[in-house]
């Protein structure tokens, strides 16, 4: 396992909140790692520092060595970072096929081709593949905005994973999604991801989830991190304080 | 539009618009030529609006290459059309990277009215700046060459006419295949959700720069053409009621095909020679009332009134639900 990820110092406030606060994380290849805290615990926040959406007021953000800070989005995505959201952020006027042979064509550098057609065999194959493996090809020729919440999640982590990323982060992948539908939605997820071999970071709320799909948990509490861990370790009893973080695990 | 029916359309378009060339009454395909040469403006208009970026300085772009062939017509003598079509799109392109460095940042009613004032600013520089530009009266322009031959005043408008068609042919074709490709796509992934480009890769302040470059370029060639069809031109080019006409038309369109650019350019300008002849002091209240009922029964332009009735004939006459 070699060193992907590292964060140090990271720092930023809102006025007087803390939403990172000399945050110290290390991530290497291959980890599946889930993020959980309280809300305003500065999970999506961390997320929104290491994928350039925001910039540290002091720290370092190093991806494969180099120093990422002062980056925008789409050069932090070009070395392999993806991300998915909270709310499926999806092109709701184009087809479910088309969403992805978009990420397909700007995961390879051709964004800015205006000459050879976008919908190209090779690319609709590669899309269709995409979405078989994520279980919604069936609905390939539908709109975006037209598909279930569940199906959008999918759609949505499957827009960051056709970038082929080395390091794909993950922001409450089952939010919005009902109980019955999590699990499945996880399994179909987290199988396609394991079987890539792509590190995966996950910000999560629902414990029982962390707890049967993270490898390494990190919990997050005003900005710091107060736990780092095997699940297990971390989640051995059903409620516990961490540094006066209350987790409950739901079984 | 699938690759057969694209191409039939073409060849049905084409053959549609020869005929005017040679049957038209002069009146009337001097009428023409205008229409197509501002649809040249209304496809770039249409192609930002396909990022959601709507810009009403579109006349800037218009008003500069028209000067621009002027001045290399009057003061440096030359004649030859293809040259001075270059020199005017080149003209409108150069102010088009220099505008667009600021313009490129804005998005939404800040677009807009920037891309006015400029407009607007070029318009008072056109009329205060009387010793080169000729003010409110404009410059006159002599019958271009082509490709070395002189036109006579008889036939030239017959030979500009097919000038224009050929640049339209040509624009056209490489347009269909701009709005096919991963760009094209990116636009109107651009219009829905900057922030999803963003994490795909793409840099959207470049794409949108480099639209607004493409679209101010094809602005010029429209102003270039028009300048030999009229061969008169004055600072009226680039006043901000022309930009409006330019989105008016575009949005009258609709921004699903380019050829729904020139059938709604052509409608417009003959619509606007009859209100003018017939109301000539009410006019512009006809267009408005065109545009309303346009909006009212089909939101998305004139290109989807005809999807709908294409669809209709298909389905046998049932009513058509394009959501379903």
């Amino acid at each position: 396992m070699t060193l992907l990820l590292e964060v140090e110092d990271l720092t930023i406030h809102f006025d007087m909140i803390a939403a990172a606060d000399n945050l110290n994380v290390a991530i290497n290849t291959g980890e599946v790692v889930g993020i959980i805290g309280p809300n305003g615990a500065g999970k999506t926040t961390f997320l929104n520092l290491v994928t350039g959406y925001l910039k540290p007021q002091k720290g370092r953000i190093m991806l494969m060595g180099k120093d990422i800070v002062g980056l925008r989005p789409h050069e932090i995505t070009a070395m392999g970072v993806a991300r998915s959201f909270q709310m499926p952020q999806l092109f709701l006027e184009l087809t479910v096929l088309e969403n992805i042979l978009v990420a397909l064509a700007t995961g390879t550098g051709c964004s800015l081709h205006f000459w050879r057609p976008l919908k190209n065999k090779k690319r609709i194959n590669e899309a269709h593949e995409i979405l078989d493996r994520l279980g919604i090809d069936e609905m390939h020729d539908r709109l975006a905005g037209e598909i279930s919440e569940g199906d959008r999640k999918l759609l949505d982590v499957a827009m960051a994973f056709a970038l082929k990323p080395k390091l794909l982060f993950m922001d409450e992948p089952t939010s919005g999604v009902s109980t019955e539908d999590k699990f499945q939605v996880m399994d179909t997820l987290m199988n396609v991801l394991n079987q890539s071999e792509v590190t995966t970071v996950f910000i999560e709320h629902d414990m029982s989830v962390v707890q049967r799909y993270a490898k390494r948990v990190l919990v997050l509490s005003e900005g710091k991190v107060v736990a780092d861990g095997h699940p297990e370790a971390i989640l051995k009893k059903e409620t516990q304080s961490v540094q006066g973080v209350e987790i409950k695990c739901s079984k | 539009m699938n690759r057969p029916s694209y191409l039939n359309s073409s060849v049905v378009l084409l053959a549609l618009m020869i005929i005017p060339g040679f049957i038209l009454p002069d009146w009337m395909r001097y009428v023409f030529t205008v229409a197509l040469c501002k649809a040249f403006v209304v496809l770039g208009v249409v192609i930002l609006l396909r990022a959601g970026l709507v810009s009403f300085g579109h006349a800037l772009f218009f008003a500069a290459a028209a000067y621009s062939v002027a001045f290399s017509a009057n003061l440096w003598g030359i004649r030859e059309a293809l040259v001075l079509i270059i020199l005017g799109v080149l003209a409108s392109l150069a102010l088009a990277a220099i505008i667009g460095l600021l313009v490129a940042r804005y998005r939404e009613i800040f677009f807009a009215m920037i891309t006015l004032a400029f407009s607007m600013a070029f318009f008072g520089m056109l009329v205060k700046a009387y010793r080169f530009t000729g003010g409110t009266d404009g410059l006159r322009i002599p019958t271009p060459a082509v490709l070395g031959f002189h036109l006579l005043p008889q036939t030239s408008s017959i030979a500009i006419y097919f000038l224009v068609l050929f640049c339209l042919v040509i624009v056209v074709y490489l347009i269909n295949r701009f709005m096919n490709s991963p760009y094209g796509y990116i636009l109107r992934a651009i219009k829905e959700n900057e922030i999803r480009v963003s994490y795909m890769g793409g840099s959207v302040p470049k794409a949108v720069y480099l639209t607004f470059l493409l679209s101010g370029g094809l602005a010029g060639l429209g102003g270039s053409l028009i300048t030999f069809n009229v061969g008169h031109i004055d600072p009226y080019l680039s006043y901000w009621t022309t930009s409006g006409e330019f989105v008016f038309v575009a949005l009258l369109s609709g921004t699903g095909n380019v050829f729904a650019c020139i059938g709604g350019s052509i409608f417009i300008e003959f619509i606007k020679t009859y209100a003018f002849k017939y109301t000539p002091y009410t006019w512009q209240m006809m267009l408005g009332g065109i545009m309303l009922v346009v909006i009212l029964f089909s939101p998305g332009g004139l290109w989807a009134l005809y999807e709908n009735l294409v669809q209709r004939t298909k389905m046998g006459g049932k009513k058509y639900d394009a959501t379903t």
